[in-house]
């Protein structure tokens, strides 16, 4: 029964259940669902030990999150799983709208050429998390312990002291730095007493996966009002091994419970599948949505990420998406503070970048659940409005708001924001994620992104007639003495650069030109950017990215 | 100059403008609703200020759901 097999993890005893005193660990991350599974090996990957506690031995349950989006999986690239999750998620790039008995439009995400990732896949969650499971597994600087849930927390000035409910027995551990991924339903954010505020909908969602052979593309067919499911949204969505996801309105007034049970479900189904098509349903939930988000979140030593900091809708996909990118924020800068490179207080600014991205994501979310739940006779009216104007008015269809999908956050007005001096269009200015692009690399093939991310990464292009060797060495020079390690590598046409942009491509998505240079952080954004390597400011920019006083 | 009635987007932030007029909605009732698009619509009128365009808009906006 069932497309999945779900593993179940085995408990490893551990001898900090049996020590005398609570044993140390550096970082413990609490909840191993996505964003604590990248968390971990992306500290991991920066040399820093982790210790991930999950109270389960198996991956999520039902599908859940099935949207990944490019960022997502540029990210999960960098931290070796881009492959596995290419190979397996679902590849979609149409999306179709219906009014009533119609198709009123359909778009294309049109994806550029030139990027390793596509803008999305479908995959399920537990797959997500499989995979990363194994890959934390096989990393030797990190252990990852099932069955262990914290049950009481007390932060201190130098770190948290948890204890652990286990197969062992209740022990207890100090964590230096605790991060919470546990989930909307933290448990963490109880245990501190945190308001989680924001925006309930009085709305009820049935979600199901159903396993079934079927001729439908993978598309998103979003349904306003259809036929078989009179007066409410649907959603039709293609996942792996044959697995659809369905999103069936159900309206404020409806029993979860109730709308739960197979015999509710299989008619709804029925109705909108077709009487004589086969399906199985492998899972059944009964959703109301929110957007609530944590009012700050690091606490001392306590640092928040994901849904256990910020919650919303499903749709435009980003929960899981937003979780993931909150990791890419914060992982390098808790490694550098670790290393005692940069100030603890380095960390607030995870708080302003991901803070702000919270608020847009929420935003979004909550326009897009509110054009497909209106509110009030006068919000149904324009909805309606805009959806009887579609099918022939194409500016109308701009105003179809069935979730706006995930795109990574720029961190504008960011404190660690440095220079965006000369003259550049916007695209790519500090805060910016890099943008992808095929270059090559000592005479192979690749991308641009496998080049960024390690460390900070000075992009510079070679000033008319200095050679890169040249060019490199200089800006090294400049900046060898910030006590932490800068890749410079030259980029540009020429063959003899570290990155050869041979078709172009690089060079018109950064507004490349001899002299041009990107000072770029460990997770891929923009920290400045000059149309001419200026030491000083070159040096101050390094300083400000890693929040040292300027 | 235009050719006739725009089917195409001619204004940015569009997410920004419907939260704004559904906002604008809030707290009336279906009369008051209704009175507050009759203004809104007049105004846009005479913004648009040209009666061909006007007429083309008055004819889709009618086609657009027939009477039942």
């Amino acid at each position: 029964m069932g497309s999945y097999r779900y593993p179940r993890y085995e408990y490893r005893p551990t001898s900090d259940a049996t020590a005398a005193r609570p044993v140390e660990h550096e970082t413990v991350v609490v909840g191993a669902g996505p964003v604590g599974l990248a968390f971990a090996l992306d500290m991991a990957q920066r040399g820093r030990r982790v210790l991930l506690l999950d109270e389960d031995d198996t991956v999520s349950v039902g599908s859940r999150a099935i949207c990944w989006s490019k960022r997502t999986l540029e990210i999960m690239d960098r931290l070796g799983l881009g492959d596995r999750l290419l190979g397996k998620g679902v590849l979609w790039n149409t999306g179709r709208v219906f009014f009533r008995d119609r198709e009123i439009y359909h778009f294309d995400l049109l994806p550029e050429t030139g990027h390793r990732m596509p803008a999305f896949i479908n995959l399920q969650q537990y797959y997500f998390e499989e995979f990363a499971i194994d890959a934390a597994l096989a990393h030797p600087s990190i252990e990852l312990r099932f069955r262990s849930r914290v049950t009481e927390i007390e932060p201190g000035p130098d770190g948290v002291l948890l204890t652990v409910e286990s197969p062992q027995g209740t022990y207890r551990l100090h964590a230096s730095w605790l991060i919470a991924c546990d989930g909307a339903r933290s448990s963490l954010r109880r245990h501190m007493g945190l308001a989680f505020r924001g925006k309930v909908f009085e709305d009820r969602f049935l979600i199901t996966d159903v396993q079934m052979q079927a001729d439908f593309p993978a598309e998103r067919w979003f349904w306003f009002e259809p036929p078989f499911h009179e007066g409410q949204s649907a959603l039709l969505h293609k996942q792996a091994d044959n697995v659809w996801r369905i999103d069936l309105q159900l309206g404020w007034d409806a029993d979860p419970e109730e709308e739960k049970r197979p015999e509710r479900v299989v008619p709804r189904l029925r109705a909108m599948l077709g009487e004589d098509r086969p399906f199985e349903i492998e899972w059944i939930s009964v959703y109301t949505f929110q957007c609530r988000r944590l009012e700050r979140f690091r606490h001392g030593r306590v640092i928040f990420a994901g849904d256990a900091a910020h919650q919303v809708s499903p749709f435009g996909a980003r929960g899981g998406n937003g979780g993931i990118q909150d990791t890419d924020n914060l992982a390098w800068k808790l490694a550098l503070v670790q290393e005692g490179v940069a100030p603890e207080s380095l960390l607030d600014s995870y708080d302003v970048e991901r803070g702000a991205a919270t608020d847009e994501n929420i935003l979004n979310s909550t326009r897009s659940t509110d054009f497909i739940t209106p509110k009030g006779e006068a919000s149904r009216a324009f909805r309606d409005a805009v959806l009887q104007l579609s099918e022939r008015f194409p500016f109308a269809r701009r105003f179809v708001n069935s979730g706006r999908l995930s795109v990574p956050a720029v961190y504008d007005g960011s404190p660690l924001n440095g220079p965006d001096r000369g003259d550049f269009p916007a695209a790519m200015r500090p805060g910016s994620p890099c943008t992808d692009a095929p270059v090559r690399c000592g005479g192979t093939e690749g991308w641009l992104l496998h080049q960024l991310g390690r460390e900070f990464t000075l992009l510079l292009c070679p000033p008319a007639g200095t050679e890169p060797r040249v060019a490199a060495a200089e800006a090294a020079d400049a900046l060898s003495d910030a006590g932490l390690g800068v890749a410079v590598k030259t980029i540009g046409g020429d063959p003899a650069c570290d990155i050869v942009d041979h078709r172009g491509v690089a060079t018109a998505r950064y507004a490349l030109a001899p002299g041009t240079a990107y000072l770029i952080r460990p997770d891929q954004h923009v920290a400045a950017r000059w149309r001419t390597f200026a030491r000083d400011e070159a040096r101050a920019a390094l300083a400000r990215a890693i929040g040292r006083e300027v | 100059m235009t050719e006739g009635l725009a089917d195409d987007l001619r204004i940015e932030g569009v997410d920004d403008i419907y939260a704004e007029l559904i906002e604008a909605h809030r707290g009336l009732d279906a009369e008051q609703s209704l009175r507050f698009d009759a203004r809104l619509i007049l105004l846009l009128i005479n913004q648009i200020g040209d009666q061909r365009i006007v007429r083309e808009a008055i004819r889709a906006a009618r086609e657009a759901e027939p009477p039942s």
